[in-house]
């Protein structure tokens, strides 16, 4: 099939196993036809993603080696390095400006000072707004967790209930999630994992019902904590986004105050589109901490530092195993330092 | 959000108005604009880098077309590329043609929606006709089996009875001679969720894959995926030897850039999308329609698709018959937003529609929003059927009831009933206009293409 493997390909070829010389010259040669290069294509660039994965702070080494000054040059492809790292647009244009400021100060000397004003700048977005989650504020306290279709919100509850069960509270579960196929009894099993009780209807009742029945329950039984799970939606669709509002309506009604945390989860693997999520569900939710889980893979979550930081919210936790226990509090230094790696 | 990328590039190149040929100096800036719209919309920077260069040898020195502005031209050089680069007009369609039971397996990470995706392949299947099993052989997430089995109950198709203290490989083995045995002629294996690090699982999945010896190992991706999913496809493939990738939750407003990263470390087809979470929201993949998404484009054909999905033929033609008789009234009006409201939300059915993407920023609050074609419904449903039928015999008090019943104010309700004889007078003059072509056309077939 691939005869021709000139011009373009060759030189992505070269490109690609190493030697980044991003001119085109010499390469005058007409592109051959796709339909009849593709496997050859294809296979180089596969050799050249999966040889090296590249890791950010990799990226950034060769491109400040031996530079002796940092100039605009080096400022735009470290531009290009940071959206690549997921971190989104807005927060890498912020950061950027930030470092040419920095710069123009004569801060920022040499390639290494470039990485750490970075790492810096990284960490104060995300260390404003730390904080973990105070549930003696109230009982019973009511945290309402969503999120996108398979972000890992049941599991995610099923390591909180653990959490919260360990240090001796009391948890009710309820069910919200009467949509999908089979969610209760998901939620039903990590409930007794975790020795926490089980609010559930039927599939396909109405969710704010359910609530409205694990809110009752809650006051009857004096737990500490109540943990609502919901269907996973798309942020686009309207009427899932209502029903939604509805269920945190009858919350409220039913205990003064509640939801008093609700988690919007995010998965790590998430690119630009968890700007998009965030932004909806805050409009819909009034969202009030951040759980970034599948850490445990080879994603780094970088989407989270454009979240934490366009939307001001507090990452509150991180989910890193399917484990009961790989559930851990956010800790910001840790995590850039893991972002870096 | 960003606007489309041809409206960027037009503005880019007004002030290369009336130069013929496109040079390395003068399509900098465009290119770069094209890398950060790829790059936005999650496609793998080594990717983009790649296809920008390749992009760019072809629009230095070409003839700035006649007909198209530079800013047009260079789009659709990135259009053809994309298009081409997905595998746009090659063959994607499933591969079953091998000796009953035919195996396909589905694998993927976490949550991208295998088990989903196992539902609603089986009744596309079903509806061509197969005779589908399903086996799940997820034995570590909670009520995985319960959840695929649910579907099968919902679908009337049999799922293989497996327990969660089995092990995998066994499930499968079992499942396959079982369907062997009782005339299922494809069978559809759900496998775990797994990180393409996780050595045991992946060993796992490669036994499996020895066991069954699919036909067909289509690698689930969640559409939302960022840079990663070159990584993990990377992954999934090298273990296994991939055939095809299904792309999921495409509903939402992820671009799906993520396809073109799988694409092109794998060089396997994407062969179908999952628009939905009712189990018959699977379609198959259409390259072009994916590249005019991420560019902005708009994407017509889905639109229009979708329109002809959810509109009954019936009342369409029922309405036609209406119109031409000009008995337009406000019961045919309800009916006619509740078809549309079926299609989704107006937001996302106007990013479908070319150039629509900025008109909306301008229109912001113009347009009737969600909530207002909420309370029109509302106002029509506190109308009696002889008002619906002749809104001209609603007089003050009945505006005043209306009003009361729909919860909204005398003032909303007049301005429904100025619009709507306003609309109704403009269907007239179409008709006089002569109503061959256009109310045909959007009635029974939407639009000619």
């Amino acid at each position: 099939m691939s005869v021709e493997k000139k011009g373009f390909f060759k030189g992505l070829m070269d490109k690609l196993s190493g030697a980044e010389a991003p001119t085109a010259s010499g390469e005058s040669q007409p592109a051959p036809p796709p339909g009849e290069t593709k496997p050859g294509f294809f296979e180089r660039l596969k050799q050249g993603l999966s040889k090296t994965h590249e890791s950010l702070i990799g990226r950034i080494d060769t491109l400040v080696l031996g530079k002796k000054e940092i100039d605009a040059d080096t400022l735009e492809e470290l531009e290009e390095i940071l959206i690549t790292a997921d971190i989104g647009v807005q927060t890498t244009v912020e950061l950027i400006r930030t470092l040419e400021q920095r710069m123009k100060r004569k801060e920022l000397q040499d390639g290494d000072a470039l990485k750490a004003a970075l790492k810096e700048e990284i960490l104060a977005r995300l260390s404003r707004h730390a904080a973990p989650l105070d549930t003696d504020t109230a009982s019973p306290y009511v945290i309402m967790v969503i999120g996108v279709n398979g972000v890992g919100k049941t599991t995610t509850i099923g390591k909180l209930a653990s959490r919260f069960t360990t240090a001796g509270k009391k948890v009710l579960l309820v069910a919200g999630d009467t949509f999908r196929a089979a969610a209760a009894e998901q939620l039903e099993i990590w409930g007794k994992r975790a020795d926490a009780d089980v609010v559930r209807h039927q599939e396909g009742a109405d969710p704010s019902a359910v609530v409205f029945d694990g809110c009752r329950a809650a006051v009857a039984r004096k737990s500490d904590i109540l943990i609502i799970d919901t269907a996973g939606r798309l942020h686009t669709k309207v009427n899932l986004m209502e029903e939604m509002k509805k269920v945190r309506r009858v919350l409220g009604r039913e205990i003064p105050g509640a939801p008093h945390e609700t988690l919007l989860v995010l998965d790590a693997a998430t690119g630009q589109n968890a700007i998009s999520q965030t932004r909806l569900f805050k409009e819909a939710a009034e969202v009030s901490g951040l759980v970034l889980t599948k850490l445990d893979g080879t994603a780094k979550g970088g989407i989270i530092v454009a979240v934490s930081n366009e939307f001001d919210l507090p990452v509150r936790y991180i989910g890193v195993g399917e484990g009961v226990d790989d559930l851990r509090e956010f800790e910001p230094t840790q995590f850039v330092e893991a972002l870096f790696q | 959000m960003f606007d489309s990328l041809s409206d960027k590039l037009d503005l880019l190149f007004k002030k290369l108005r009336g130069q013929g040929v496109m040079t390395e100096d003068n399509i900098k800036d465009a290119l770069r604009e094209v890398r950060m719209v790829l790059l936005e919309a999650d496609v793998n920077f080594k990717v983009v880098k790649d296809f920008v260069e390749r992009v760019r040898e072809r629009a230095i020195g070409s003839q700035v077309l006649q007909s198209l502005s530079p800013g047009q031209q260079v789009i659709k050089i990135v259009h053809e590329e994309l298009v081409a680069l997905m595998g746009g007009g090659e063959d994607n369609s499933l591969d079953l043609a091998a000796k009953p039971p035919v195996a396909i397996m589905m694998v993927g990470l976490q949550g991208a929606g295998k088990t989903t995706t196992c539902g609603k392949l089986a009744k596309f299947l079903k509806g061509q006709r197969r005779r589908p099993l399903l086996v799940p052989a997820d034995v570590y997430r909670p009520a995985a089996i319960e959840q695929l089995k649910t579907l099968g109950r919902q679908l009337s198709l049999e799922v293989f009875d497996a327990r969660a203290d089995q092990d995998p490989v066994d499930i499968c083995r079992e499942a396959l001679r079982y369907a062997g045995l009782s005339g299922f002629d494809t069978v559809i294996f759900d496998t775990a969720g797994r990180h393409q690090i996780d050595d045991f699982l992946m060993n796992e999945l490669a036994r499996i894959k020895e066991v069954v010896e699919p036909r067909e190992i289509l690698f689930v991706a969640d559409a939302m995926t960022g840079q990663e999913a070159v990584n993990v496809a990377a992954g999934f493939n090298e273990r296994l030897d991939i055939t095809g990738v299904v792309l999921t939750k495409l509903d939402g407003d992820a671009k799906g850039g993520a396809a073109l990263s799988i694409r092109a470390v794998t060089g396997r087809p994407v062969k179908f999308v999952g628009l939905g979470e009712k189990l018959d929201a699977l379609e198959v993949f259409y390259a072009d329609r994916l590249v005019s998404r991420i560019l902005g484009m708009g994407d017509v054909l889905t639109l229009v698709e979708k329109a002809q999905s959810v509109f009954d033929e019936k009342e369409a033609v029922r309405l036609q018959q209406k119109l031409k008789k000009s008995q337009f009234d406000l019961e045919d009006f309800r009916s006619q937003l509740q078809q549309i409201k079926k299609m989704g939300s107006l937001e996302s059915l106007m990013g479908m529609i070319p150039g629509m993407g900025k008109a909306m920023k301008q229109l912001q609050g113009a347009q009737p929003s969600e909530k207002e074609l909420k309370r029109i419904e509302a106002i029509i449903d506190s109308m009696t059927r002889d008002e619906r039928a002749d809104h001209s015999i609603i007089n003050g008090s009945r505006r005043l009831r209306i009003a009361k019943g729909s919860g909204t104010t005398v003032q909303e309700v007049n301005q429904l009933l100025k619009r709507f004889s306003e609309a109704q007078r403009v269907m007239k003059q179409l008709q006089k206009l002569g109503p061959k072509g256009l109310m045909k056309g959007m009635g029974r077939k939407m639009l000619p293409f």
